[in-house]
């Protein structure tokens, strides 16, 4: 029952904003909703955290430690972007937005459903096709400003996505072929991880990499990364937030599923590909980011790169790296929503997105420099931010496991990357100003004129960021310690 | 009247399962987008006959369903809704643009197909397989690359979706094979899901049309790496 709740929530708040009467509001009714939906994830997280794993509405729902951080994390930064929208859209729809956003909220709330989805259904085959309506139903949110820009990130994000749905639906059928094979009926997590001993490598393997292939298109994993920083550069800065803070990270899930499920197939291992594909991202985002002159995209390379720290810390294979890799999986959520939070006030303030047009943020609007540059920091692991901890740990767990070279070539990648990200953030807020005709002179863009409800997210945001930096509560830690566990059975 | 044997219903469906990737070459070579239509609306025939023979000759009442499933979203629903977002793109006369050109993406597509199925079958190889899955699944597999190849070679928008659309009919020639099985409610969603993406993509298309007065999506190029 709490499990469909979870679901329910917001696909009726998607209808309920529909009607007319009620499209006024329809901002706060998805806030509202949101928060509910956020309550409800907690609930669930209480439950995985009593007994294990929660199934639901008939066994077609379940959720264990894994499933759980994700709906939480999905819960948590929809509720943020829900606020924010309704501070950003409202100031955007004045001169950029074709649509007065009618079309927006009803979006917002089925997108944030089929996300939901992901970490609940039981059935894998089931899970393929939420997964595949994540993309179907955000590609309208991708494109919501209508910009040329704005189309051509929609067009390449639906039909790149989707072609990788499509190649990843042959490896599901093929897994679901196996557990036949080997004598289980159900195609779920846990019979899939019964089955895998007596499954024939031979077909488990081509599987494998096709589910990577077409999911970490989805991730944006290198070499399949080229739509990813056009889609989360285009969009809406709240849906940029959901879009490279959770979405990537449902999509990661399957991925990371398969990791226990490979290393039950008698003579394989996982590890060596999760590192490989790991590290290559890592090392292409972070080379790649020293050169973007788009800050909304250097936040989405960005995001490349943690998809490739998370696929390789699980690729350490210790408990300790699991749990370091679900531990990344939080801070990168809170971190990259309040960088891209940060990021659409400048979008407000200036209207622009390339670097070079916003230097000397610091005295044209200093209220969106300061978020700005406390993201920056954030997301590139510096102290006391949770990025920092979780990245320590991985550090530390592949040393533990002799893995001296990965975390070599992980260090350098992250100080590269570190660099890159204050390079421009620094020059963005301190530089000089280059002098542009329609730049506005005079009066600094003021603490006043940033809209609350974008202020307010940005709180909320920042309040974990750093506090799970900080300390580690122990609800958290039993949650991550579950998670660690489903990665690696 | 004696129900026909199993063998030959098998014989048939292999028949179809050859026919079926003649109909993605004829996409890799097709010069109108008109052409390219009619050869996705017969293969997603010949996908539903091959669930429909493999059904009769298994008894498996999925595989019915599937073939009825894909009949009725392949070959009315999906023409419908392009009618209805794309009409102009799909129904007047148009030659379709690629970054290749036809003989030289039909050679690429002969590799491709070529290497996907000798891969597949070597695979298959040393597992207790049926004939019939050791003939759809490496046909699947080459649909899908041939898919893949033409997405990438074309610029035209409605053209990249019926690239997708060849593609998904590939892994559903190879699904049917391999899990005959499958519960219904996974069936349906998926029934639900092409539709579905083949409506945004639709909608997207015209979208696309109107703000920018193009369909060349390949055409568009404010986004890349400097």
């Amino acid at each position: 029952m709490l499990l469909a709740a979870i679901l329910l929530v917001p696909v009726c708040m998607s209808l309920v904003v529909l009607v007319s009467p009620l499209r006024r509001w329809a901002g706060w009714l998805t806030v509202l909703a949101m928060a509910a939906t956020l309550a409800l994830a907690a609930a669930a997280v209480q439950a995985t955290l009593g007994s294990g794993a929660v199934s639901g509405a008939a066994g077609w729902l379940v959720c264990d430690g894994l499933g759980a951080l994700i709906v939480v994390l999905v819960a948590f930064v929809a509720f943020t972007a829900a606020v924010y929208s309704n501070g950003y859209l409202r100031r955007r729809a004045s001169h950029a937005l074709s649509d007065d956003g009618g079309s927006y909220y009803p979006l917002f709330n089925i997108f944030v459903a089929s996300m939901l989805a992901v970490p609940l259904m039981a059935n894998v085959a089931l899970l393929w096709v939420a997964l595949e309506l994540t993309t179907l139903l955000s590609a309208f949110l991708v494109g919501f400003e209508s910009t040329p820009e704005a189309l051509e990130a929609a067009w390449k994000y639906a039909i790149l996505t989707t072609l990788g749905a499509i190649i990843a639906l042959l490896g599901v059928l093929i897994l679901y072929w196996g557990t036949r094979i080997a004598g289980e009926q159900a195609f779920t997590w846990n019979e899939l991880i019964a089955a895998a001993p007596a499954m024939p490598p031979s077909l488990v393997w081509p599987a494998f990499l096709l589910i990577l292939i077409g999911f970490g298109t989805k991730v944006g994993l290198v070499p399949m990364h080229t739509w990813l920083p056009d889609a989360h550069s285009q969009a809406p800065s709240p849906i940029c937030a959901l879009l490279s803070g959770v979405e990537v990270a449902t999509a990661l899930y399957v991925i990371l599923r398969l990791f226990a499920v490979l290393n039950r197939v008698p003579g394989s291992e996982a590890g060596p590909w999760f590192i490989v594909f790991g590290v290559l991202s890592v090392g292409v985002a972070t080379i790649l980011m020293v050169q973007v002159r788009d800050y909304k995209r250097m936040f989405a390379f960005s995001t490349v790169e943690h998809m490739g720290i998370i696929l390789l810390a699980v690729g350490i294979g210790s408990v300790d790296a699991r749990f370091a890799a679900a531990y990344q999986i939080t801070a990168h959520a809170l971190a990259k929503s309040f960088c891209f939070f940060a990021a659409g006030l400048i979008v407000l303030a200036l209207g622009e997105q390339r670097i070079a047009a916003v230097k000397g943020l610091g005295r044209r609007a200093p209220v969106a420099a300061v978020p700005f540059l406390a993201g920056a920091l954030a997301i590139t692991g510096m102290p006391p931010s949770a990025v920092f901890a979780s990245e320590l740990l991985i550090l530390k767990a592949g040393l533990a496991r002799g893995q001296y070279l990965v975390v070599g070539f992980l260090a350098l990648f992250i100080v590269i990357g570190f660099a890159a990200i204050m390079r421009h953030a620094t020059r963005m807020t301190f530089g000089k100003e280059v002098d542009m005709a329609e730049a506005p002179v005079g009066r600094p863009w003021s603490a006043g004129a940033a809209p609350a409800a974008c202020l307010t997210a940005l709180v909320i945001t920042a309040i974990p960021l750093v506090a799970l930096g900080l300390c580690m509560p122990a609800g958290l830690a039993g949650l991550l310690n579950l998670a660690g566990t489903a990665m690696g059975r | 009247m004696q129900a026909p044997s199993t063998s030959l219903l098998l014989s048939i469906e292999a028949l179809a399962s050859g026919l079926f990737l003649l109909t993605a070459l004829g996409t890799v070579a097709a010069r109108q987008l008109l052409t390219c239509f009619h050869l996705f609306v017969w293969q997603s025939i010949l996908l539903s006959a091959s669930a429909a023979l493999l059904g009769l000759a298994l008894s498996s009442p999925h595989l019915l369903a599937v073939a009825a499933i894909t009949l009725a979203t392949k070959t009315m629903l999906i023409p419908w809704l392009l009618r209805k977002t794309v009409h102009d793109e799909v129904y007047r006369i148009r030659e379709i643009d690629q970054v290749l050109n036809i003989p030289t993406s039909l050679l690429l597509a002969l590799v491709l197909a070529g290497v996907g199925y000798v891969f597949f079958v070597e695979m298959l190889r040393g597992i207790a397989v049926p004939a019939y899955a050791l003939v759809n699944l490496p046909i699947g597999v080459a649909v899908l690359l041939l898919g893949a190849l033409t997405l990438t070679v074309r610029r035209e928008a409605v053209a990249q979706l019926l690239a997708l659309l060849v593609a998904e009919n590939g892994v559903f020639f190879a699904g049917i094979a391999i899990v005959p099985n499958l519960p219904a409610i996974a069936e349906l969603a998926a029934a639900v899901d092409v539709p579905v993406y083949t409506l945004v993509v639709g909608l997207l298309t015209r979208r696309i049309h109107s703000e920018l007065g193009t369909t060349m999506v390949g055409r568009l190029t404010a986004l890349r790496e400097d």
